[in-house]
């Protein structure tokens, strides 16, 4: 049954999370000292200085004074029921930080996965089809250039274009009169007229490899003895391509949203850096590097979590579309 | 012009002519010709069948027909004329290939089917809906009506439970199966032609003798004409009505079977029919075993399970038992034949002996147990024992050169080096029929039967006593077929081997084996002396399996009766 | 264990030595396999393009010193983001034209209102040198030399064909010296991903059974992990204060770690896939060992695999050593590396003011784009007998 397959994998995901939250806990604790040391630091530079007992008390305050797997334990059994700890940085509770710049963390993506495939699917499609056309040619030196263009790189491109030319700031998510405001339809308008230079710039490599993928499925798909026998069978030429050789190359094109959506989330991170967008990405780096450790361990574990949901659903898709995959 | 005088004459004229056809494949350094005036015709209620060994241009003369000719082919010269039984003559190699008047001829009135029923049906499409759709192309009904009609084809081409089936997909069909739903697509519509692109070359003999029935059944029922493309002298001999033979793009011979098998005209006819009718006997040359020669191996309970293993925990989810309880002896100089058809477990016995995979039970060669024998007994055994591949592509290694691949098991057991192993090297390819020039050159130089004598020479480097033949010749063109077995019974006869000789070719085994085990999923279900198995078959299986062989004499056809073996239990 | 065949061999030598036919039979019989992949990889033009230009890349990168004409570090007050001047080979004056390359010397304005500095050309040459005598360095560290390949003829003088950076650095003394650093990261980085990625692959498609399910989980379950977020973690647990080839050898590990998985899958897959070959099979029957076995007959079946993969490898770390660098992440200045000289470009203000900040990013885009080539090229290369 399908539903036990789901069931199974779902259950796979398990150790595998188990795993992610070890990594995420061994990547937050690996940089040397602790926030404590980081916070000294700061008020170091600001000439303060802290006596050895409020130190002491802060660490025990924070559970830095014990040993590493009791603070994994720890952490680890508050995140079962939702408690990611509070942010040292912010002196607020991570859930409260997260959870909003996840969402659009999420919306961004899969924005940019719809933008993905929507480009990617009928130039691939094309491009094999009209294998050595100058439109293939054209799209496939696009896709050159687009796997070879890293994401800041693009997005500085475009925002000096930007700026340059039309004199705009393109970066954030948001206008400023409703980067506060609560939620409207306005506001959701606002977020569609900002978002489709973050989607170019974080799917373009991705459109570029998904179409290099399509191209190449479909061109081994196109020489199968079963598109000679729906030609014999009288069909037209465009059908004949779309319901057979398309079809069939459609399963690979599906499985890889299992390694495009972590390759999106990876990608936001960096370009939301560059575009200051309200998303995971910045907050997390300016976690990572102030060592606010529950904070950015919460953005590793929910991110790498992201990405074993998407190869979840690719897998499942994949069943749901292929007949020749067993499930049982 | 009174209509009953163009009835008959239409009916009189052929459904299909093919007038001097030209199809050349438009490459980098020009055009480059594969057929050249291929001329021949197809009439109402006749199968003709088209024969020649690969490369001959059958298939493309087929895709011709139906003005598919894959790209960079092209039709350069010469027409195809179609008269169908309804409406008037139509020159298809004259409408625009992607346009609505050729396609309702493909399918609708020129039905095909191909060789690989593996491949040729959608695996991600029911072969309902791909049946349906064929339906609905050419003929005006709902979508109910058609599913009713594709459950009669079915019915017709003799799936069970056609119901089923049309819910199925390809691959949940047997070999067998598929091509009997492909018969039933190209069938659906009635078409007047059929043309048959090798439908069952990839088939078992006994279900290739089936697909045959069916199909002379149905040529009978729906009265049309059949275009047979095959290279199996046999088959045709079983089939056909006419015969076109080509050769390199060229028909060399035409004619009616029956004529044609008596005498033939053009010398490549008389070389293929040749090289098949001395399959038909015993080599001449054949030296048989001395009558007190002694047993070289015994073969005891000899099995073999292949566990399917899943999950993480390595669980055995499913056995497949390949060889279960194989026992057989073999005298010295003697050549034992082992028949089957795939999935029968014959290539895993000589495997085993040869200890490619570790069985259970016992192999006893000259008095030690094979199957416990430890790495360095192994070594020793190696040497003696020695295997010739089915695929002479794939055994040997293209990236060494024909003295490194010959060389290897000398240099590996150390039995020569330096410029003795040269002139080794120079006598092995000079004993099996190639020039020791060359010697420095790469597999990729040679063709199919060049490098099965490489693979030879190879075996018999290091003088061995037993020969594992593992099809040597089933991957080569028919007439390259019997120059690799006289040169294999030339050496039994100088060196004396033994050979364990495996096969699904009945008449291979006959020219070449003293007795013959017939083996049916893992089991030997007959042994004994070949000549008296063939003539008097005791199993039932193995009557079903010889009767299943076509034999290339069309005067025998229909004088036999068919046995259909259906298994225990299945 | 089928052994029907679907369909007998055409008599004659195989189709898939098209790619021979320039050469003539004799010479094709006796072509080794390299023979064989260099030719049918020299047909694939795009694919010779890249080899030239990553060939110049690495050419320029071992003689950083003497094709940058200054030392990238030297900051110079008076030429803060100095534009790029074109050089020109061919001097013309009244008596006549000469070869003598030269550019047009700018001088720096401020604007009386807005107190922007500005660069307007005074008309004046500036007469540069091939192997003209300038800074001095260390060639390979070993011997002092001052010769470069570009020095102007006065040695006061400076020139900048790629403009100067915020400091009034060389831009294109940087590039060039970034080159040496970037592409070499990829370099290593692949060494690292080769050991890890043929050891592990191997391991699990040689044995099979339980190990190789073992390392398949761990496969998939580092692919699961989100790289950058990983990575931004990784680097960020680098203290600044470490040495520069210290940290260069730990980002060039951590950039490593995307290389091995795809590598191993694929040796692992070719692996499992040619133990069972035919000719696998003979060459235990001839009694070859395991060793010979594996290094004789499978291994070089598989090394162009291999190093086709590994090329496609290469730019993937390049790319991530930049993105790495462009954050802060990475190497630190006064490293120098496409990605550090990228950071410089990251705000609008002075990408706007000096474009040419952008200039490394195009030799990223180049390299990246040559190395796919190269590897595209050398994998359909890579097995030419088409089985």
């Amino acid at each position: 049954m399908i539903w036990r397959y789901i069931l199974k994998r779902i259950l796979w995901m398990v150790p595998f999370l188990f795993g992610v939250s070890i990594v995420a806990f061994l990547l937050i604790q690996a940089p040397p000292g602790d926030y404590l040391t980081t916070y000294i630091a700061k008020l170091g530079e600001s000439n303060e200085v802290l006596d050895q007992a409020s130190i002491e008390n802060l660490r025990a305050r924070f559970g830095l004074d014990q040993p590493l797997y009791v603070q994994y334990f720890k952490w680890v059994s508050r995140l079962l029921v939702g408690d990611f700890g509070m942010s040292f940085e912010w002196r607020q509770p991570v859930s409260d930080l997260v959870w909003g710049r996840m969402g659009l963390t999420l919306c961004l993506s899969m924005a940019t996965l719809l933008f993905t495939w929507a480009v990617a699917f009928p130039i691939g499609v094309y491009s094999a089809v009209r294998k050595y056309s100058i439109g293939d040619y054209l799209a496939t030196t696009i896709g050159f250039i687009g796997l070879a263009t890293p994401n800041f790189l693009l997005a500085l491109i475009l925002m000096y274009i930007g700026v340059v030319h039309f004199g705009a700031d393109v970066g954030g998510l948001f206008s400023n009169e409703y980067k506060n405001a609560p939620w409207s339809w306005a506001k959701v308008w606002d977020l569609m007229k900002h978002l489709w230079l973050p989607v170019v710039v974080l799917g373009t490599s991705a459109t570029a490899s998904l179409i290099r993928i399509m191209r190449a499925n479909l061109l081994d798909e196109l020489n199968k003895p079963y598109v000679d026998t729906a030609r014999a069978k009288g069909l037209s030429e465009f059908w004949l391509i779309m319901k057979y050789p398309v079809r069939v190359a459609l399963n690979p094109f599906v499985s890889t949203i299992g390694w495009v959506l972590p390759n999106l989330v990876s990608g936001a991170v960096v370009t939301a850096i560059v575009l200051s967008l309200p998303t995971a990405g910045p907050l997390m780096l300016q976690a990572l590097l102030a060592q606010d450790m529950y904070l950015a361990g919460a953005f590793v574990l929910m991110l790498s979590s992201l990405t074993v949901i998407g190869m979840l659903l690719s897998d499942i898709l994949l069943v749901l579309l292929d007949p020749r995959v067993k499930y049982d | 012009m009174p209509q009953t005088l163009m009835a008959t004459e239409a009916s009189s004229r052929p459904i299909l002519s093919v007038e001097n056809l030209n199809v050349g494949f438009n490459t980098r350094k020009g055009m480059f010709d594969v057929l050249h005036g291929v001329s021949f015709e197809l009439n109402r209620g006749r199968t003709t069948a088209i024969v020649g060994e690969s490369g001959s241009g059958k298939s493309v003369t087929a895709r011709a027909i139906l003005n598919m000719v894959p790209r960079p082919g092209q039709i350069n010269g010469g027409r195809v004329l179609f008269r169908p039984s309804k409406g008037s003559e139509i020159e298809t190699t004259a409408l625009d290939p992607r346009g609505k008047a050729i396609r309702d001829i493909r399918g609708g009135k020129i039905g095909m089917i191909f060789q690989e029923p593996m491949s040729s049906l959608s695996p991600v499409h029911t072969i309902g809906n791909q049946i349906i759709e064929a339906v609905r192309l050419h003929r005006d009904c709902t979508k109910q009506e058609a599913r009713e009609i594709a459950r009669q084809m079915l019915e017709q081409v003799e799936i069970p439970k056609p119901e089923k089936a049309l819910d199925q997909y390809a691959f949940e069909f047997s070999g067998g199966m598929r091509q009997r739903a492909m018969i039933a697509m190209a069938l659906s519509c009635h078409p007047d032609v059929l043309i048959a692109d090798e439908p069952t070359t990839a088939l078992d003999v006994t279900t290739q003798a089936e697909i045959l029935d069916l199909m002379r059944k149905l040529q009978v029922e729906l009265n049309m004409a059949i275009m047979f493309i095959t290279h199996d002298m046999g088959v045709v001999a079983e089939l056909a009505d006419d015969v076109v033979v080509m050769e390199k793009g060229h028909v060399v011979e035409t004619g009616q079977t029956g004529p044609l098998f008596a005498e033939q005209q053009h010398p490549y006819t008389k070389r293929l029919l040749g090289a098949v009718k001395r399959l038909e006997e015993p080599a001449a040359a054949k030296v048989r075993p001395a009558a007190d020669a002694r047993e070289i191996l015994r073969v005891d309970d000899l099995r073999l399970h292949f566990e399917k293993r899943e999950g993480f925990f390595q669980r055995v989810t499913d056995v497949n038992k390949a060889v279960d309880g194989v026992s057989f002896s073999l005298k010295e100089g003697e050549a034992l034949g082992i028949v089957g058809e795939s999935g029968s477990g014959k290539t895993t016995v000589g495997r085993c002996i040869a200890r490619v995979y570790d069985p259970e039970g016992t192999v006893d060669y000259r008095g030690s147990n094979l199957v416990t024998a430890g790495k360095a007994e192994l070594q020793s055994y190696r040497q003696q024992i020695r295997m010739i591949f089915q695929d002479p592509f794939a055994s040997l290694n293209p990236r060494m050169t024909v003295k490194q691949l010959i060389a290897e098991p000398l240099v590996v057991n150390g039995v020569a080096s330096g410029s003795e192993l040269e002139d080794r090297v120079a006598t092995l390819l000079r004993e099996v029929g190639l020039q020791p020039e060359m010697m420095e050159r790469y597999p990729h130089a040679f063709s199919g039967g060049q490098r099965q004598r490489i693979v030879v020479a190879r075996a018999i480097a290091l003088e061995p006593k037993l020969v594992i033949a593992d099809e040597p010749t089933s991957a080569l063109d028919v007439s390259i077929r019997t120059q690799v077995l006289d040169l294999l019974l030339r050496l039994q006869a100088e060196m004396g081997l033994s050979f364990i000789f495996i096969s699904h070719d009945m008449a291979v085994i006959r020219y070449f084996c003293d007795r013959v085990a017939v083996m049916y999923r893992g089991k030997i279900v007959e042994i004994g002396e070949t000549e008296e198995i063939i003539q008097n078959p005791q199993h039932p299986y193995t009557q079903a399996l010889l009767s299943s062989v076509p034999i290339a004499d069309p005067a025998l056809r229909g004088t036999r009766q068919r046995h259909r073996y259906l298994g225990e239990g299945a | 264990m089928t052994e029907t065949p679907s369909k007998a061999l055409p008599d004659q030598p195989d189709e898939p030595l098209a790619v021979a036919e320039a050469h003539s039979p004799d010479e094709v019989a006796i072509a080794s396999q390299w023979q064989l992949t260099w030719w049918a990889f020299k047909k694939h033009r795009l694919a010779m393009i890249g080899l030239w230009v990553i060939g110049f890349m690495y050419l320029v990168s071992l003689f950083a010193g003497f094709v940058a004409p200054n030392d990238p570090t030297d900051s110079n007050r008076r030429a803060v983001y100095h534009p790029p001047q074109m050089i020109h080979f061919i001097d013309s004056s009244e008596d006549g034209w000469s070869f003598r390359p030269y550019v047009y010397e700018m001088d720096r304005e401020r604007d009386p209102d807005t107190l922007a500095v500005t660069y307007v050309p005074s008309g004046e040459k500036i007469y540069l040198r091939l192997f003209g005598r300038g800074q001095e360095y260390k060639f390979w560290g070993l011997w002092e030399t001052d010769i470069h390949l570009l020095a102007t003829v006065k040695p006061r003088d400076n020139f900048f064909l790629f403009g100067a950076d915020r400091l009034g650095r060389d831009m294109f003394s940087r590039v060039v010296y970034g080159t040496r650093i970037s592409m070499s990261i990829g370099l290593v980085g692949v060494a690292i991903a080769l050991v890890l990625g043929i050891t592990l692959g191997g391991i699990s498609g040689y044995y099979g059974g339980r190990i190789d399910t073992v390392i398949q989980r761990l496969i998939e379950f580092v692919l699961s992990l989100p790289t950058i977020p990983i990575w931004l973690a990784l680097a960020a647990a680098l203290p600044p204060s470490w040495p520069i080839y210290q940290q260069y050898f730990v980002i060039t590990l951590i950039v490593s770690l995307v290389g091995w998985t795809e590598l191993g899958r694929v040796v692992r897959g070719r692996f499992l896939a040619m133990k069972n070959d035919d000719f696998v099979i003979a060459a235990r029957l001839d009694g070859a060992s395991e060793k010979r076995i594996i290094f004789r007959h499978m291994l070089p079946s598989l090394t162009s695999h291999i190093i086709a993969s590994l090329t496609l490898a290469i730019p993937l770390m390049i790319l991530a050593e930049t993105g790495l660098s462009f954050l802060g992440l990475g190497l630190q200045p006064p490293a120098i590396s496409w990605g550090v000289l990228l950071k410089e470009a990251q705000n609008i203000r002075s990408i706007s003011q000096a474009p040419w900040l952008f200039i490394p990013g195009g030799f990223v885009v180049v390299a990246v784009l040559a190395f796919n080539f190269l590897g595209d090229g050398m994998r359909d290369a890579a097995d030419p007998y088409g089985h």
